[in-house]
């Protein structure tokens, strides 16, 4: 193999790094602002949580540092032995673990609080890198596919089982990453729709149209119309003539006996559908076709997963996920419960106006009215002491660093290079959004960090890991010819 | 799966759109929660500022000879914020309140009911007991610690160094719904005064709050000023007010009304300065003051005596014969008389057949012994010529035409006294009596007014503001309790001459029976060696009740220094009650002491009792 060694420093992508440092400033400074008291404004004291922070961020410049000199091949070499000794350690936590307000993930050594589930998502980055890496593989092989998803669920078992579902759900955004690598689109689409579904039928599952649940009723609907909006997009004239004749009757029979006799309307469209999928099943045995069948698998998993929705709210989630869930949802509007938190950050983030009150001056902030200000809920320092202006320059960095990763990412010539900065981008993406989300009253209430952000040593250390060894990668990619 | 399978620009480009799109919509959020909608910023400051007032000292009250009246005192109101109450001893806490258990609770209650207490919050003091005794302050203040939540607030109340002129001064007591509602100064529990002064001189006794903009953490704790306290104001003190009441003067005449009922109204004429307004029955202004005041105020309000109506200004009654002078003005404005025009009278007026009747004294007559005498048939006369006169062309613009002149002298309409409550007495006119008598009347349905009877109605206080205007000669200034508000001027049209319209020569024409009124008519017991009183008695005739009794006068006759009328319910003769306490105000007042020859009299009116027995 032709060889050739690069310097790493002239060859480092140093856009890359001036966004980490731009980001780890504004954070760092958001947190001083955030754990300060307006007594001591003026003064910059390195005591407290700043103060921690900037130590952090100094270990972790070591960290990245040490990371940039080690050998790249070392990365692809040891990515199973540091997936393996992740696990271990994941599962080591489940034991050891003290209760720290309700979840049992962090590990106690001395002063020093680490929380292994951080740094699983480079560890699993790098295995499903290296796996994915392998001469002449394809993804869609059943038992390749099943392998990928195992190495993806093994860490989101063991931190469910440290009950923390915010670090679990970060692992889902891989599967964006094996969408770039041949995973068929339509699962991402069929993971979209069942949010949506499951959504919806939250939602208004306390909503009735005469006999009706409305939740289930518009979930149903939407079923039908996606079923029939892929079998019009085939453009057979004849099954498009067959369906709509089908439905008409339909649609007239039940109207005429819904006025004689008020029933549950999802029977109409249960039956529509049934009607649907035995018609279909015929056409493709008829005619020999995948798609029809594809399309009848997709209205039973839909309908089932409809139903199953109810058993998974009331047994499988907890009373607080529940109740987060319920909120950010909109159906419950309990400002001094749940939706206290979230309903002072949008306070904090709206009173910020245009230009913000200035640095230091966030009142609310100040005055703890946010809650965990310096850690999830930090973009408040931002939206309130720096404005609309502040925020948006702090979501286009965020942007720019994830555009900038995928650009990283395409130019690399091996796989495993290109998964890991897949890997990299996917995970700070789902961090930004679900935190952003959250704060500004977006997405549901998850405790998880924004990244080179949120006060916080582990998250901190793990980020700059997960960054550093990508960069580390992208210096050498042209090392090999 | 070999890469020339796979389009690999595609999908990246369709997670680049994706990333993208979310982003957007972050945006779009943010732009909406930090530009768009502007609620946030007004929660923001809910949040986070805690408005503390700084209360203002309220105007003192000083009477016209710089003798304080009513001042303030610190009080002690009980506060409670239910966010910061821990478990504690009830039982001690209520006994150091002197309330039970009971009552204790039904006021937490009703501090947490939001419809009681609209603008409860947990996070904010609330008032539990306002006024606390100083005896309860002082035990309570050592063992407050005892009791987390539960806070002292100091706060100013009214304290009054005579009993007297409580119908003058009024009172404060805590706003109610319609004064939030009317007035965005005021805040709940805050005080605002009710009657009196304290009522039509609120804006200028009130002062200004100030305010001190402190911060406040979402525990509801105080952490200090907000920017060190540049956007605090400091109170302004409410401004002192010195009535033109002499309060020596208004408690001579409050003990010489006491057990009777009625008012004494004495005004300077040459500045419409009300001197002496006494009513009664009144009370101790000090009963309304302090955590009493329900108590008190429920037992004078049930009171069949209405001790908290200020007659002198709400009570409406006939004039009586006093009115006689009025009606005498006219007549001669009017040109219905003359000062030697004589009329008849026979025990009684002689068209209406004998009535009204009049009592004994030489017939025919002119108007000075009319006066002196107080003649009935003699106004009787008057008003019949006057309502009969061609000139008007109807009985009904002759009518009209005497209400105007009754209404430019001060009858039958609010004079606009500085106190709130002031009733304006009728004067009718025609269409008065058109839809009385549905259009059928004529001087003989009407012609017991010319004497102060009848339909007729005027307060005290337009009594002796008729005898201003007598003693001015033609004029009056709009009489009031306010001499001067400090470092401000007082309402101009308290400065401004009213004139009657009626010729001064007319004046002297009707001071003249006045005067002989009192040297040998019917207020003789007025007459004083060396000031000239001129006088006027009234007796008030009543359907069932005993009449009332009035005096009205003023004095000396030349360059006059005080009017006055004494009007006593259910007291019989002018003469009888009214003339003498008229005699000794104004002893009082242009003398300053009472003589000794006249203090048999004055022991004589105080141990007067008449209260009306029909109650």
């Amino acid at each position: 193999m032709p060889y050739r060694k690069i310097n790493v420093w002239t060859s480092l992508d140093w856009w890359t790094v001036i966004l980490f440092f731009v980001l780890f400033f504004i954070g760092w400074l958001a947190i001083y602002s955030a754990s300060s008291d307006f007594d001591h404004t003026g003064m910059m004291t390195l005591s407290g949580r700043s103060g921690n922070q900037l130590l952090w961020i100094f270990i972790s410049l070591i960290v990245g540092c040490s990371i940039l000199i080690i050998d790249d091949d070392w990365y692809s070499i040891f990515a199973y032995w540091i997936y393996a000794f992740i696990i271990l350690l994941l599962i080591v936590t489940i034991f050891l673990a003290p209760d720290i307000k309700g979840s049992r993930s962090w590990l106690v050594i001395g002063n020093i609080y680490i929380q292994p589930a951080e740094f699983s998502k480079f560890a699993t980055a790098l295995a499903l890198a290296k796996f994915l890496n392998q001469f002449k593989f394809n993804l869609m092989n059943p038992k390749n596919f099943l392998i990928a998803l195992g190495l993806i669920c093994l860490p989101i078992g063991l931190i469910l089982l440290q009950w923390e579902a915010g670090s679990a759900l970060v692992f889902l955004v891989f599967f964006l990453v094996l969408y770039r690598e041949g995973m068929p689109g339509m699962i991402i689409l069929i993971g979209i729709c069942m949010t949506v579904f499951f959504i919806l039928s939250m939602k208004y599952a306390e909503v009735f149209f005469d006999k009706t649940v409305v939740g289930q009723l518009i979930v149903l609907v939407l079923i039908l119309l996606i079923a029939i909006g892929y079998i019009f997009s085939k453009k057979n004239k004849q099954v498009i003539r067959n369906i709509l004749f089908g439905m008409l009757i339909v649609a007239v029979i039940s109207t005429a006996v819904y006025l004689l006799y008020v029933y549950d309307l999802t029977i109409v469209l249960l039956t529509t559908l049934a009607l649907l999928s035995i018609y279909l099943l015929w056409l493709a045995y008829k005619f020999w076709m995948r798609d029809y069948l594809f399309v009848v698998l997709f209205i039973l998993f839909s309908i089932s997963f409809l139903y199953s929705v109810d058993y998974v709210f009331d047994d499988v989630l907890k009373p607080h996920q529940q109740v987060r869930l319920q909120v950010a949802l909109g159906m419950k509007d309990d400002p001094t419960g749940a939706n206290y938190n979230v309903n002072q950050s949008k306070i904090a983030i709206g009173s910020g106006g245009l230009w913000g009150k200035g640095y230091l001056n966030g009142t609310q902030t100040k005055m703890n009215y946010v809650p965990e200000q310096d850690t999830d809920f930090i973009f408040c320092t931002i939206g309130e002491e720096d404005g609309f202006v502040g925020t948006t320059f702090v979501l286009l960095l965020y942007l720019a660093l994830i555009l900038r990763l995928i650009y990283l990412a395409e130019r690399q010539r091996s796989t495993f290079n290109r998964v890991y900065g897949y890997s990299v981008a996917s995970i700070i993406f789902f961090h930004v959004v679900v935190n952003i989300g959250m704060v500004i009253g977006i997405t549901p209430v998850i405790g998880i960090p924004l990244c080179f952000f949120s006060y916080g040593g582990s998250s901190f250390l793990s980020f700059s890991i997960l960054l550093f060894i990508f960069l580390r990668l992208d210096a050498s990619r042209n090392e090999r010819l | 799966m070999s890469p020339n399978l796979l389009n690999t620009e595609k999908r990246r480009n369709w997670i680049i759109i994706g990333i993208c799109l979310i982003f957007l919509i972050y945006l779009i959020q943010l732009f909406s929660l930090q530009i768009v909608d502007n609620n946030y910023k007004k929660w923001a400051e809910n949040n986070v500022f805690f408005k503390k007032v700084r209360y203002p000292s309220r105007g003192i009250l000083y009477d016209r000879n710089n003798n304080l009246l009513v001042y303030n005192q610190p009080a002690y109101d009980l506060m409670v914020v239910m966010k910061e109450v821990e478990p504690f001893d009830t039982l001690t806490f209520c006994n150091i309140l002197n309330i039970t258990e009971l009552q204790f609770r039904k006021r937490i209650e009703d501090i947490k009911n939001r419809s009681i207490n609209p603008g409860y919050s947990p996070y904010l003091p609330q008032f539990v007991l306002t006024q606390l005794g100083n005896k309860e302050y002082g035990i309570l203040q050592e063992s407050l610690y005892k009791f987390p939540g539960f806070y002292i607030q100091n706060r100013t109340i009214r304290e009054y160094t005579y009993s007297n002129a409580a119908h003058i001064l009024g009172y404060i007591a805590n706003v109610n719904k319609n004064n939030l509602a009317e007035d965005k100064y005021y805040a709940q529990n805050d005080y605002i005064g009710k009657t009196g002064v304290e009522r039509s001189y609120e804006t200028y006794l009130r002062g200004e709050k100030g305010i001190e903009i402190l911060l406040r953490d979402a525990h509801g704790r105080i952490k200090g000023k907000y920017e060190n306290g540049i956007h605090d104001t400091d109170p302004i003190p409410g401004k002192n007010l010195t009535l033109s009441i002499d309060i020596e003067l208004q408690k001579y005449g409050e003990e010489l009304l006491q057990n009777k009922l009625g008012s004494i109204v004495m005004i300077e004429p040459s500045t419409g300065e009300v001197l002496c307004m006494a009513a009664s029955p009144t009370y101790d202004p000090s009963l309304f003051v302090g955590r009493q005041f329900g108590a008190n105020f429920l037992e004078l309000q049930e009171d069949p005596y209405r001790p908290l109506i200020n007659r002198a200004l709400s009570g409406q009654y006939p004039p009586g014969s006093t009115f006689k002078v009025a009606q005498g003005l006219v007549f001669l404005e009017e040109n219905i008389i003359t000062a030697s025009t004589m009329y008849t009278c026979y025990n009684g007026f002689p068209p209406g057949g004998g009535k009204p009747r009049c009592h004994a004294h030489g017939s025919p007559l002119n108007l000075l012994h009319a006066i002196g005498t107080s003649c009935n048939a003699y106004f009787c006369w008057g008003l019949k010529n006057m309502l009969d006169n061609k000139k008007y062309g109807t009985i009904k613009t002759a009518m009209d035409t005497w209400k105007e002149r009754m209404e430019a002298q001060g009858f039958g309409v609010k004079l606009g006294i500085d106190l709130p409550g002031e009733a304006s007495g009728l004067i009718p006119d025609s269409k008065f009596y058109n839809k009385l008598y549905n259009n059928r009347w004529n001087p003989f349905t009407l012609i017991s007014n010319a004497i102060g009877q009848g339909e007729v109605t005027t307060t005290p206080l337009q009594i002796s503001n008729l005898a201003a205007t007598v003693a001015n000669r033609g004029y009056f200034y709009t009489p009031h309790v306010v001499k001067a508000i400090q470092d401000d001027a007082l309402d101009p049209v308290y400065s401004k001459r009213r004139e009657t319209g009626i010729q001064k020569e007319h004046y002297e024409s009707v001071i003249e029976g006045m005067r002989l009124a009192v040297t040998s008519g019917t207020c003789w017991q007025a007459n004083l060696p060396d000031i000239e009183v001129c006088g006027k008695t009234g007796t008030v005739q009543n359907a069932k009740i005993k009449d009332h009794s009035v005096f009205m006068g003023f004095a000396p006759k030349d360059n006059p220094k005080v009017a006055i009328v004494v009007y006593v319910e259910n007291a019989g003769f002018g003469s009888k009650i009214a003339v003498p306490i008229g005699r000794l105000m104004l002893e009082k007042y242009l003398r300053g002491s009472i003589p000794e020859s006249s203090l048999y009299l004055e022991q004589e009116m105080k141990n007067a009792i008449i209260l009306n027995n029909a109650l």
